[in-house]
């Protein structure tokens, strides 16, 4: 292997203050965080930062030679696009080195109102080609585009060489299965999704019930697994659960599962993706300082065309199984 | 997409009916070619809708089998005064469907084309184009600038709240389209479903999506129907049905209302809707003819309510 001639950006989790000077203290270049309301798409109880904890975490992260994105990646409400109006103001007033959006007016709004405000594309915006992702470039000069979680590597590459702006994928953590952005699976159980809400599948319509000697989880009323005595209850996202077609039980969408790219890490690079993005701004700080410590080390060594160190992640991932999802062809 | 040759047609129903216009297709599952083409011919003949939308909008590995049918389902339903529209594909990601969707806006000649993915709007700006129900139009903002790029038609996202509806219909901006009967769509993948459900894969997918004309049923694991699988594409298994609610959308200024195709009897729905919106038949009616006509269907309206996709709500909106 031999070294890299450009460097890679790692864009980690920080759903609170104390993750984001975990996930800088264990090595991100730069984290990705939302204010604490509907305008980003991890609108947790708990969870994400107000002004003064942003203007905050700017510091802290300037300081230590890090970069803060700020998500504001919902769709604005019809006739009340304020909130999401002013969460751009913010951005631009506390100086957020890029602001992660889907929308195309909040685009327009965006680029028009704030010119020097660097855009990067959410992977809410499913732009999944490169004449998607020209468009969005050209209409707002958008200069990074996250990419939904369909593509191969292989497609990631043809891509990469055919469009004038970074490209930034997932490499760890939860696993949308579905087109991001355009998934209205959560909203048809619950009444809340992911574009208008900013959650998917919400623990305020979770419930677990004991039957017998089993455990049922539902969402919004339907059942979406049962789990034996002494089985660790998951929690019920929609699309991991197990569902029954021509009498056939299975997880019909995907096993609840996590992604983990390390082992095709180094073809992920060699696509020409620049920036590297771990999921989990609802995970804890101890969570985020061990993920990015080992993605630092493996980044690092890869960098230096090292054979990247083995890490044993099973215990911090969702059920303990993984998958290199839809990089993979027979994903598919 | 080979397209028919194309022909002087005098204006369609479409562009002289001021409110109130129903929309039919694209048929989104995997029907047979033969299927297909004589399910549009019946459209063309006897159907009371003012526009049909053509084209493959789930999967691009089902396209060859409508397209040799293609240009004389255009020529028939034109001929029947019918307004054609070519849809184009939700999730484009393969360069063979990069390619088709460049070809698809070059060659519409003067078919208006809707896109389902921004992969073809810059290809479609500058001209009057629809945009449909898979491109994310939750505000006035979107609307604003889709509209400046030449949208002039915009079928909304199905969980649009009738709130959000009204606002954007009042922006005046395009006429706009809320999807009224049939089966929702609700989520696309790279992955296929129908395919895995039958341990396979995609690219070794036999086809056996074209097994379920209405979609794969999926049940939750104590018999409740939930969902419906479509190849790539996840559906509910309620069928939308807002005979209820066209007066008072139509009153906040929808133009126009999208049926989707099922097996059922397509004809008689669009005459339901039909005689619903110019008044001839009261909601009740016309719902329980709708009961009758799809008997294996259980109905909802929740997204238009401002809730639960599933739910059915028998109160009137506002």
């Amino acid at each position: 292997m031999t070294a890299l001639s450009r460097p890679v950006e790692l864009v980690c989790p920080a759903g609170t203050p104390a993750a984001l000077r975990a996930a800088i203290d264990a090595g991100a270049d730069s984290v990705y965080l939302g204010f604490r309301d509907e305008t980003n798409a991890r609108n947790f109880p708990g969870l994400n930062f107000n002004r003064e904890e942003l203007a905050a975490g700017v510091d802290y992260a300037h300081g230590h030679g890090a970069k803060v994105l700020l998500a504001i990646n919902t769709f604005p409400r019809a006739g009340q696009p304020e909130a999401w109006h002013k969460a751009v103001d913010d951005a631009a007033r506390l100086k957020v080195d890029a602001i992660i959006v889907a929308d195309l007016g909040l685009c327009d709004y965006a680029a028009r109102k704030h010119p020097d405000l660097r855009l990067h594309l959410s992977v809410q915006a499913s732009a999944s080609s490169a004449e998607a992702i020209r468009f969005y470039h050209r209409a707002f000069n958008i200069r990074r585009a996250v990419l939904p979680r369909v593509l191969t590597v292989q497609e990631i590459a043809a891509l990469c060489a055919d469009v004038p702006i970074e490209m930034e994928v997932f490499i760890f953590g939860g696993l949308c299965v579905m087109a991001e952005g355009r998934c209205a699976l959560s909203s048809y159980a619950t009444g809340k999704s992911p574009n208008m809400n900013g959650a998917c599948s919400p623990a305020s319509h979770v419930r677990y019930i004991e039957k017998g000697d089993k455990v049922e989880s539902q969402l919004g009323g339907f059942t979406i697994n049962t789990f034996g005595a002494g089985e660790p209850a998951g929690y019920p996202t929609l699309c991991k659960g197990r569902f029954e077609t021509n009498g056939r039980l299975s997880y019909l969408f995907e096993e609840p599962t996590s992604l983990n790219t390390f082992a095709i890490l180094p073809d992920l690079i060699a696509a020409g993706v620049t920036a590297f993005k771990i999921e989990g701004r609802q995970r804890g700080r101890a969570y985020v300082a061990n993920v990015v410590t080992a993605f630092r080390q493996t980044v690092d060594a890869i960098g230096r065309g090292e054979a990247p160190p083995v890490f044993d992640l099973d215990g911090i991932t969702e059920g303990g199984r993984q998958t290199a999802g839809a990089y993979e062809r027979n994903w598919r | 997409m080979t397209l028919p040759p194309l022909r002087l047609i005098p204006p369609s129903p479409a562009r002289q009916r001021p409110a109130g216009a129903l929309s039919m297709g694209p048929v989104l599952f995997n029907w047979s070619p033969d299927r297909w083409r004589d399910f549009h011919f019946r459209i063309a003949d006897e159907a009371p809708v003012d526009t049909v939308h053509l084209g493959e909008m789930v999967c691009w590995k089902r396209q060859p089998f409508i397209a040799p049918h293609l240009a004389e389902v255009v020529d028939r339903l034109r001929a029947a005064g019918k307004e054609v529209v070519l849809s184009s594909l939700a999730l484009v990601m393969s360069e063979r469907e990069r390619e088709a969707m460049r070809d698809l806006a070059a060659g519409a000649g003067d078919l208006m084309v809707e896109a389902n993915d921004l992969a073809i709007t810059a290809d479609l700006a500058g001209r009057r184009h629809a945009i449909g129900p898979m491109v994310n139009v939750y505000n006035e903002g979107t609307l604003a600038f889709l509209s400046r790029q030449g949208a002039c038609r915009v079928c909304l996202p199905a969980e649009l709240p009738a709130r959000a509806v009204g606002v954007l219909a009042a922006a005046g901006l395009a006429d706009i389209e809320v999807q009224a009967f049939g089966r929702l769509p609700l989520a696309l993948s790279a992955r296929c479903y129908h395919a895995r459900s039958r341990s396979l894969h995609k690219d070794g997918c036999q086809y056996v999506c074209a097994q379920d004309p209405d979609g794969m049923p999926v049940d939750t694991m104590d018999g409740r129907s939930f969902l419906t699988v479509n190849g790539t594409q996840t559906m509910s298994s309620r069928y939308v049905d807002l005979l209820a609610e066209l007066a008072a959308l139509k009153e906040m200024g929808v133009g126009r209302f999208r049926l989707w195709p099922q097996s059922c009897d397509m004809v008689a729905v669009a005459h339901l809707f039909r005689d619903c919106l110019d008044g001839r038949i009261d909601p009740q009616e016309a719902g329980e003819r709708l009961a009758d006509l799809v008997p294996e269907a259980e109905f909802a309206n929740g997204y238009i309510h401002g809730r639960e996709g599933h739910a059915r709500v028998a109160e009137p909106l506002g």
